[in-house]
This record gives structure tokens, C-alpha cells and sequence, in this order.
């Protein structure tokens, strides 16, 4: 049984490889990416040995311990406030020096520190060698070296943790940072001012508080304030003093000066402990990006891979969906034929099994969009493509580092929102947001490829690759009025680095691609299912209807006059005169389904609606579609199948929505009316949600469903009646 | 001289970096210390942003951003 609890932050560099240290201890499978910014919230893992419980925290990457984003102000104030136990420190050791900058900063803490020299791998193939004892030595802190993508150096790391958790030492107080003379001076006065003139009990101890005051640290300012009232306002004047103080003698700001000293301790341990013994090899990375990012190739190549992600999800993914397709036609009829007729069977073939399986023949498309970008998030060019698309990105007046989360929206728009946090500015951040529902989700793939697939055929993959070119067009275009309108300010800087490519692990892209497609399998179990039940309930009833015309007499009528003309004839004709009885009697019977569903619930509910979706060419059942599909939009394509196929024959259940869409009086044009619209009105319910929690107001996420969905109607009016002025549809 | 006036494959020695409070802070703490070697690895297709090496790594800076770190001693190669 264990006994203690203890905590652990896992905190180092962005892209240093956290997360996947955070999996190798835990075993659970949090996000992880080759680019800086994955994780953007803490994450909490447990860990139980024989004597400790251990709680691990992930946290987002930090450069140093000065924030200024919302996920850095995260990691900072993990590390200050929640006083863990252990602060693991994950050093990229392939790039130690500036990994140094924020270890140096994490020793002047109070709290327990271990350096996990992590990618050990890479440091050794530039040929870097590492003294860990010397480190050790130098600046009195356990160090570990692991591989975490190789999970090499976990149990050694986790022993560590526990030696260093039960040992009552003293913090070591030597082998730190040395500011320099003056500024020593200055550090010792503040703390001796702060002991002795206010005995405030500050949080922190006391030399800390004192540095990062002459540091002009806003968060430890207003810290000082809180706990050391009334005599913070003293503190802080002191501080303000000797800081005015040392800006005159070194005509500097003291941070920088200080910022200058810690580089200078780092480069004398770096010199101590890294000894380089060969030559760096060929650098394949910097290789790779002479064609990616090359000034002629760079953004050909950039507008390729996407067209290939989506040629490849379109086209790969027909294979299979063929055959998930005949599978349901299979299974609708199978139940169909063993369940008794009547209202039960109704229900779960034309009800579930048409709505659920409409939507479930998606899943090879999903996995495939979902493997190309784990490739891209993986591979490490999505940094890259941050970095070739930040000049386009500057003309709304955003950074290329919002555009990692405009691609990540190509999956699914309620984490790519959340991996705004890392941009620095608040008015980046909203517009981001904003336009991130723009860049055409997962979920509203299978909508494009049904329609697209039902009426463009073998150009499907062309048309459905010109919605989501809209979709960024728009985006740009949106985001740019919206930039010199609502949300006007000045461009933040473009600081990120490019971290070195790497050959994605299969297992990791298996992982992120099988993640995806849970959530997407939950969604047909949850959402969806509910979606269809409920719109099959309210196509079905009410059961009685007034039909315009007494369908069951003239079906009679056919019959009786058939009767005795089959009987007399003979052969071909016979045979001629059976086909046409049918064929009149199945097309009344057609209709009668038809004009039932028009008079249920949901059919009147589409008459109210067709005033304002005739405009833009959708029939009542597309509206109701649309409409539906603001849970999820997934749904769009299930509420389709719920009610374009009634009255389909049964052995046409394959396929059978696409065949019964080219039978309505749907066009080429109004399709892909229906398509931009879908492409662009109100983000799903899960993404409202999101946006609501990040822009932390009722107002942005209103404003997004408003805006968006107006913008839809108003494109999908000018494509529509366009196209038709010019003779299309 | 400044960063922004370099071309590519040149190294330069940083002299001082300018800018605002916070960005100057950032660049300082990313590691453009006075005396720090920085490579001008490539330029974006569009000009901009720059690609650097410096300790070890690369970085992307706009233009705008470069103009703001003096430099000295300009050289070819790394
Ligand atoms: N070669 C090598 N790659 C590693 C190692 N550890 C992690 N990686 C890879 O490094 C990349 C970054 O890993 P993450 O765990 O996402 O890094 P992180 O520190 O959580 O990053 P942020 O959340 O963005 O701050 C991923 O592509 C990992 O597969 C290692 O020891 N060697
Ligand atoms: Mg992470």
C-alpha cells in the first residue's frame, strides 16, 4: 500500500520532450509533437510504487521562468504556487546551453530539482559528449540521461525521483548563479531590507524574491503586495530604488544585465562539462529544409502536401468506404428481413442503421486525414509551415505561429482553438479563434464527400480540395476585416524555433491516428446515434397523416387494372405489363413515403425553414440537415441518410443515399451551394463551447455563431444564384 | 549594421539588442547575448521571416525584429 503522496512537475524548454517523458512514467498517452507548443495545459498522471503514490504533472514548455503567454504563465505558476515535491527538469541535451537558462533559474528555487538530460540520442549523433558527473558535481543537482521517445533511462529516472523525494537535504545554496559584485550587493540589501525592516512572511525565500524583484517581475511584485501587506508598498519601493540605482551605473536595464550573468555561469559549465569530439556529420535536417523551405520550392511544396493530404484521405479512403458502405446495405437488410414489420424495425433500419452507418462509412477518410497530420505535427514541419506561411499570415496581421493551429484545425477545430494559448497577445488570440472554425474540420469531410462524390464524380477530390481553398481564403479575407476592424493592434513578434526534423515513430503516429478515430467512434455510439433516433422519430410521426390524394385506392385501382390484361396475355408481354405494373405501383409508393415524411414533424418543421434555405438551393431536408447539425456536424450527413433514403428500395440500400440525392432535385450547383455553406456556418457544439472557455466570454462565442452563419448564407447565396445566372444549375 | 542587413550565409557577432521591454527580454533569454555568434541560415520564400543559427539551434525572426539586434564583425560562412 503506498503511503506518501508526493508531486512531480516535469517542466524544461518547449519541445524538449516532456510529454513523452510524462507518458514513459505514467503510461498514458498524452500529445506529443515535434514542434514547440503541443502541450498548452497541465496534465496530471498517477504513479504508484510500493511506497509513494506519486502525482506527475506535465506541464507546457517554458523558455525561462519570466512568462509571457498564457500556457508559460501556466508552467510558472505550477512551479511557484503548487510547491511540488520535485521539480523534474527535461534539458534537451542536443541544445544544452540554452536549455541551461531555465535549469539555472529553476536551482535558485526553493524546491528539489533533478536534470534529465533527455535526447541522448541526438546529442551524441552531432557528437556531443556530456560530463553528467561534472554537471552533477557543478551545480549539485542528481542528473539522468534518457531516449524518452525510446523510453531508455525511465526507471533510473524514477529511482532518482524517489531518492531525491525521501532525502531531508538541505537546498544547496552554493555553486549558483553569481550576479556580480554590484548587483550581489544590491540582491543582499533587498533581502536584508525585506527581513529585517518588514518581517514579512513572503512565500518564496528571500534571495529569490529579492532577484526577481530587481528583475522588475511583475507576478512576484504582485505576490509581494498580497502576502507582505501592509509593508509590500515599502518592498517594493526599495526595490524600485536600488533597480534605479543599478540602471545608472551599467546604463542598462538590470534584468538584461542579469539575463547576461546567467549566460555567463552557463557558458563557463558548458565549457566544463560538453566536450564536442567529432565534427558535426552531415546535417540532414538542415539538408531537408535547403528543398522545403527553399525560396522557389518552399510554398509550391507546401500547397502539394495539402492537396495530396486531402487527394490521398478522398481517394485511399473510396477502398474501403466501398466496402464499410456494403456492409451496412448488408446489415440494414439482414435485420430488416428478420425483424417483424412494423414501427421496432422502422426504427433501427431507417433509423439507426441508416443514420449511424451514413456516417461510419467515414472512418477510413478520418484515419487517413488524421495519420497526414500526425505525419506533419510529428515529422516537425509543422513548424515549418509557420515559417512559410507567416508572410501570408501577416496580412490579417497574425504570425505564423497561428498558423499551426489553423492546420491542426483541418482536423478538428475544439484543440486546434485550445493551441492558441500559445500565442502572446489576447487580440492574436480572439482573432485566431475566430477564424480557426473557417479551416474545414474532420467532421465535415463526410458531408464533401457524400455530395461531392453523389454529383461531381471522378473531379470529387479536385472539388472537395477548392471548399477548403475557400475555407482559407475566407479565412484571410475575414481575418484581415476583422484585424483593421474589431480587433485592431499591433503585430506581436514572430519568435519560434525550428527544431530538427525527425522520423515520425509508427507507433506514434498510430497512436495519434487511433486516438482520433475513438473520438470519432464515441461520436457515432453518442451523438450521432441519439441525432438519428431522434429525427427518425419526428419523420415518423405523426403515424396518421392526411395524404393529399388517397394513395391506397389508386395502388388498388392499378392492380385491378392490370389483373386482367397480365392474365390474358402471354410471354414477353406478360412479362412487359408485370414490369409496368410494378414499376407504377413502387413509384406511387414513393411518393406516398414522401409526402408522409413532408407532413411529420420534422417535415413541417422544413417547411418553416425552406423560406430561408430556398435562396441558397436547399430543399427542406437539406435545412433540417444543416440544422441538425450543429451538435456535431457529422450529423448533417445522418439526418440525410435518414431522410433522403425513405422509401428507397431495399436492394438499393447501398449506395443508397447517394442514388436517392441524384434523384432529388438536387443540382451539381446547389450541392456545392450546400457544401460552402456547411464549410462555413455555425461551428459545432463542442467548438462553441471552446470558444466560449478560451475568449472566456459568452460575447466572442455568440459574435462567432453570428458571423459565421451569416457569412454562409451570404456565400452559398452568391455561388448559388450566381451559378444560376450564368446558366450552371 | 544590423541583423536584417545580413545575407544569407553570413555570421555575424551580436553587439546589442534593441526593441521593446519584453521582446528585447525574450531575444536576451533565447540566448542573443553581446558576443553570441548568429548564422543567417535562409531567408522565407516571401522574404520573411529569417532563419537563424545560433547556440546550436534554429530560430525564426521576422525582418521587422532582426532590424532591432546591431551586429559586428559580418563574415561569410559559418
Ligand atoms: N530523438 C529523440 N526524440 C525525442 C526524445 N524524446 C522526445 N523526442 C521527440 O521530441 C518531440 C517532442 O516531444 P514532446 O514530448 O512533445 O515535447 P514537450 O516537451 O512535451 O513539448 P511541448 O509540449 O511542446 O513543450 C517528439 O517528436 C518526440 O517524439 C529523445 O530522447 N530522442
Ligand atoms: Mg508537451
Amino acid at each position: 500500500m503506498p503511503e506518501k503522496s508526493i508531486t512531480i512537475a516535469l517542466a524544461g524548454n518547449p519541445n524538449s520532450g516532456k510529454s513523452t517523458i510524462f507518458n514513459n512514467l505514467t503510461g498514458t498517452r498524452q500529445k506529443v509533437g515535434n514542434w514547440p507548443g503541443v502541450t498548452v495545459e497541465k496534465k496530471e498522471g498517477h504513479l504508484k510504487t510500493n511506497v509513494y503514490d506519486l502525482s506527475v504533472v506535465d506541464l507546457p514548455g517554458t523558455y525561462s521562468l519570466t512568462a509571457y503567454s498564457i500556457e508559460e504563465i501556466v508552467a510558472r505558476n505550477f512551479i511557484l504556487d503548487e510547491k511540488p515535491d520535485v521539480v523534474v527538469d527535461i534539458i534537451d541535451a542536443s541544445n544544452l546551453e540554452r536549455n541551461l537558462y531555465l535549469a539555472t533559474q529553476l536551482r535558485e528555487l526553493d524546491t528539489k530539482v533533478i536534470f534529465v538530460l533527455n535526447m541522448a540520442d541526438l546529442a551524441r549523433e552531432r557528437g556531443v559528449k556530456i560530463d553528467a558527473d561534472k554537471l552533477s558535481e557543478l551545480l549539485d543537482v542528481p542528473v539522468v540521461f534518457t531516449v524518452g521517445n525510446r523510453n531508455k533511462g525511465t526507471r533510473d529516472l524514477l529511482e532518482t525521483i524517489m531518492s531525491v523525494a525521501e532525502a531531508e537535504i538541505d537546498l544547496p545554496r552554493t555553486r549558483r548563479v553569481y550576479y556580480g559584485k554590484d548587483i550581489e550587493k544590491a540582491v543582499g540589501e533587498l533581502s536584508e531590507f525585506i527581513k529585517e525592516k518588514t518581517t514579512a512572511e513572503l512565500p518564496y525565500h528571500t534571495r529569490w524574491v529579492a532577484i526577481k524583484l530587481l528583475e522588475n517581475d511583475g507576478i512576484v511584485k504582485e505576490r509581494v503586495l498580497q502576502s507582505a501587506n501592509p509593508k509590500g508598498e515599502a518592498i517594493l519601493q526599495e526595490a524600485e530604488l536600488k533597480r534605479q540605482r543599478l540602471r545608472d551605473f551599467f546604463d542598462e536595464e538590470p534584468e538584461i544585465v542579469m539575463t547576461d550573468h546567467r549566460y555567463g555561469f552557463i557558458a563557463g559549465i558548458v565549457k566544463e562539462v560538453v566536450k564536442t569530439v567529432s565534427k558535426q556529420r552531415v546535417d540532414v535536417s538542415r539538408q531537408i529544409d535547403q528543398v522545403l523551405t527553399n525560396r522557389l520550392l518552399g510554398l509550391p511544396i507546401f500547397v502539394f502536401f495539402i492537396w495530396a493530404m486531402f487527394q490521398l484521405t478522398f481517394s485511399l479512403g473510396a477502398y474501403p468506404m466501398d466496402w464499410i458502405d456494403a456492409g451496412v446495405g448488408w446489415l440494414g437488410q439482414a435485420v430488416g428481413q428478420i425483424l417483424p414489420e412494423g414501427l421496432f424495425r422502422d426504427l433501427i433500419v431507417d433509423g439507426m442503421i441508416a443514420g449511424m452507418g451514413s456516417v461510419a462509412i467515414f472512418l477510413p477518410n478520418i484515419l487517413i486525414l488524421f495519420f497526414c497530420i500526425a505525419l506533419f505535427e510529428d515529422s516537425g514541419y509543422m513548424a515549418r509551415a509557420a515559417f512559410l506561411m507567416d508572410k501570408v499570415m501577416h496580412l490579417i496581421g497574425l504570425h505564423g505561429k497561428s498558423f499551426i493551429p489553423m492546420l491542426m484545425g483541418f482536423g478538428c477545430n475544439a484543440p486546434a482553438i485550445m493551441a492558441t494559448r500559445t500565442l502572446e497577445s489576447e487580440k492574436d488570440r480572439i482573432l485566431t479563434i475566430l477564424i480557426n472554425p473557417l479551416m474545414s474540420c474532420a467532421a465535415r469531410l463526410p458531408v464533401y464527400i457524400l455530395l461531392a462524390g453523389a454529383f461531381f464524380g471522378a473531379r470529387a477530390g479536385n472539388v472537395i480540395f477548392s471548399i477548403y481553398a475557400l475555407g482559407i481564403v475566407l479565412a484571410i479575407s475575414i481575418g484581415r476585416l476583422f484585424r483593421s476592424t474589431l480587433l485592431r493592434g499591433k503585430v506581436a513578434p514572430f519568435v519560434m524555433e525550428l527544431p530538427p526534423y525527425r522520423v515520425p515513430m509508427l507507433k506514434g503516429l498510430l497512436i495519434h491516428m487511433w486516438d482520433r478515430s475513438k473520438i470519432f467512434l464515441r461520436k457515432i455510439g453518442g451523438v450521432i446515434l441519439i441525432g438519428s433516433v431522434v429525427v427518425w422519430f419526428l419523420s415518423a410521426f405523426p403515424r396518421e397523416v392526411q395524404f393529399s390524394r388517397d394513395y391506397e385506392a389508386e395502388i388498388a385501382g392499378i392492380s385491378d387494372h392490370y389483373r386482367p390484361l397480365i392474365s390474358a396475355a402471354h410471354g414477353d408481354l406478360r412479362e412487359r405489363l408485370l414490369g409496368k405494373k410494378d414499376e407504377t405501383i413502387s413509384g406511387l409508393e414513393t411518393l406516398q413515403a414522401r409526402e408522409k415524411i413532408e407532413r411529420s414533424y420534422i417535415g413541417r418543421l422544413g417547411r418553416v425553414l425552406t423560406p430561408v434555405f430556398a435562396p441558397i438551393g436547399m430543399d427542406w431536408r437539406g435545412s433540417v440537415a444543416v440544422l441538425t447539425g450543429f451538435v456535431a456536424k457529422e450529423i448533417v450527413v445522418s439526418t440525410m441518410g435518414v431522410l433522403y433514403t425513405v422509401g428507397a428500395d431495399e436492394d438499393e440500400k447501398s449506395e443508397a443515399l447517394k442514388v436517392a440525392l441524384r434523384k432529388s432535385n438536387m443540382t451539381p450547383l446547389s450541392a456545392y451551394a450546400m457544401m460552402t455553406f456547411v464549410l462555413i456556418y455555425v461551428p459545432c457544439l463542442a467548438t462553441v463551447a471552446v470558444i466560449r472557455r478560451e475568449t472566456n466570454s459568452w460575447k466572442w462565442a455568440a459574435f462567432s455563431i453570428t458571423y459565421s452563419t451569416t457569412l454562409a448564407w451570404l456565400v452559398a447565396f452568391m455561388i448559388y444564384q450566381g451559378g444560376k445566372a450564368i446558366g450552371l444549375g | 549594421m544590423n541583423l536584417s542587413e545580413l545575407k544569407e550565409g553570413q555570421t555575424a557577432t551580436v553587439a546589442r539588442v534593441g526593441g521593446d521591454g519584453h521582446f528585447r527580454r525574450r531575444l536576451l533569454e533565447m540566448g542573443f547575448l553581446r558576443g553570441t555568434e548568429v548564422y543567417v541560415e535562409k531567408y522565407a520564400p516571401l522574404r520573411d521571416p529569417i532563419e537563424l543559427i545560433l547556440k546550436g539551434y534554429h530560430l525564426s525572426l521576422r525582418v521587422d525584429e532582426a532590424a532591432n539586434i546591431d551586429v559586428e564583425e559580418v563574415r561569410s560562412g559559418e
